[in-house]
């Protein structure tokens, strides 16, 4: 998985799989964006043209509510027509193959592809396959990357936080199957926050996590001493094959974020989750719904960061048109290929 | 090459042009970047009481499929409802006239307002588009390959330059 791939020639963003590879400079310009579209909540009419004519598809092989849904709303506020499909429901059930699903509604015209899926890769691979004016992004990957949910989280944290340089983090939790925490580790990493710090069990941490410029944790007490940030993680059961917790009334005792833990992060330190929240189990109700949560206000981020990446991906790359139309003289040309057509 | 068009005496020339109107309380609205600067002037010079407006039309122009995304997008300010009031949209150079088209759909996004009226610093030739600036500071005629650009904002100045193709 070459990060290469997300880039043309020219060396702009044509694709979004995973933050991995992004300079610092491109994910700054990702976040000033998005802030340049926050301000269209105070408009009478919510849209801009930017989009107008491009259709998006929602492909989704594995459930999901939020993102699937602020993917949508991003991608109507610019304007492009926007379809979703949920296909585990449809064609994979009756053998179609994921690049024939693919090249079908390529050749719908889809501009962008927005994919969801359980395998890792699955983003990267679709990808390579499309031709030069179709775009995908990433909405997560099996354990591999989800990175949108990354750029709305560091744009959360530039809002209240400011400036990346002074922050102690902490990401707790299920780090080993968690896209999110990937994402995560990588931007903040790339944008140079003070420390960043990983706290979970030890069979729940990924061998090796340390050569991702984090310091590992296993105690609580320790991992949240002191952070300006506690990005919390949803403990993915359904992705957990034989015993990686004891028990979930023990693994809140040691690991849910309750207010009391809360206490030994930094008086003004902000609560994160990118949902769905497992409460009484990662997270105690009185922190989720707590004056220092900023869960909610992640999900309205999240609308504009996924608007400032699709109008950055889809901006100036190869024109469409030109390509259709050399495709159909080719058919012209040679009729035997044009099908049924005289 | 620096122009020798006298900025400040446009500026003049546009503000007693416009001073008739101020009886209808319009809005002023400049255009990022240069508009911003000259409405920032003009909107002192006539003691507006009405706050400033700008606008960044990035998000509505009609090129963006061919050179993509202003890596600088400012954000757009109205702070006032535009709807049923008289709007002054103050742009540097009405060339084109393809950012003005923009800017009307922008304003219009905003709400509707009762009328627009277009303010430029310059205007020169080489419109695209059925439209044209009712308050000049300065008429202009450049070659096909020449481009007047306003630098600030501090010292404002014009410079022309030769572009390509």
């Amino acid at each position: 998985m070459k990060p290469g791939l997300q880039f043309d020639d020219a060396g702009r963003l044509r694709h979004l799989l995973t933050i991995e590879g992004l300079s610092r400079q491109t994910i700054i310009e990702i976040l000033d964006t998005a802030e340049s579209f926050i301000s269209m909540g105070e408009r009478e009419i919510k849209k801009i043209p930017l989009l107008r004519g491009k259709t998006v598809v929602n492909l989704f092989f594995e459930s999901s509510t939020r993102t699937r849904t602020t993917f949508e709303i991003a991608a109507k506020r610019l304007s492009a027509d926007v379809i979703n499909l949920n296909v585990d429901a449809s064609s994979t059930s009756k053998g179609e193959t994921l690049l024939d699903t693919i090249r079908n509604l390529e050749a719908m015209h889809t501009d962008l592809f927005i994919v969801r899926h359980a395998e890792s890769g699955a983003a990267h691979m679709i990808a390579r396959h499309v031709p030069p004016h179709v775009h995908i992004i990433n909405a997560g990957d099996g354990r591999h990357a989800h990175p949108t949910q990354g750029l709305l989280d560091m744009f959360t944290i530039r809002r209240y936080k400011g400036a990346f340089e002074k922050l102690k983090v902490a990401i707790v939790g299920d780090i080993l199957h968690s896209r999110v925490a990937r994402s995560q580790i990588h931007a903040l990493v790339t944008l140079g926050v003070a420390e960043l710090r990983v706290v979970a069990p030890k069979t729940l941490l990924p061998t090796a996590v340390e050569m991702l410029g984090v310091r590992a944790f296993t105690r609580m007490e320790e991992g949240l001493d002191g952070v300006d940030v506690v990005m919390m993680l949803r403990l993915q059961r359904e992705r957990m094959q034989g015993a990686h917790i004891p028990s979930e009334h023990e693994f809140f005792n040691l690991y849910g974020l309750t207010p009391a833990k809360l206490a030994l992060a930094a008086k003004d330190a902000i609560v994160m989750h990118p949902g769905p929240m497992n409460r009484g189990l990662e997270i105690d109700s009185a922190v989720a719904d707590g004056p220092q949560s900023v869960i909610l206000p992640q999900v309205t981020y999240g609308i504009a960061v996924r608007m400032a990446v699709m109008a950055l991906i889809m901006g100036g790359a190869s024109e469409p048109p030109k390509y259709r139309d050399a495709q159909m003289s080719r058919a012209a040309k040679n009729p035997q290929r044009a099908g049924g057509r005289r | 090459m620096t122009s020798a068009i006298d900025i400040e005496a446009a500026m003049t020339r546009m503000a007693e042009q416009l001073r008739p109107l101020l009886k209808r309380r319009p809005l002023m609205i400049g255009v990022h970047t240069g508009g911003a600067w000259i409405a920032e002037r003009l909107h002192q010079q006539l003691d507006l009481k009405e706050p400033l407006g700008t606008l960044d039309i990035s998000f509505y122009r009609d090129d963006f499929t061919r050179i993509g995304m202003n890596p600088q997008v400012r954000t757009s300010h109205l702070p006032v409802n535009v709807e049923d009031r008289h709007i002054i949209l103050v742009d540097d150079v009405l060339h084109t006239g393809r950012t003005i088209r923009a800017a009307l759909n922008e304003i219009f996004d905003y709400g509707r307002p009762a009328s627009v009226m277009l303010a430029c610093l310059i205007e020169r030739d080489g419109r695209e588009l059925p439209i044209e600036a009712q308050v000049v500071g300065e008429h202009m005629k450049l070659g096909k390959k020449e481009h007047i650009k306003l630098l600030g904002p501090d010292k404002l100045e014009l410079r022309v330059q030769e572009v390509n193709g």
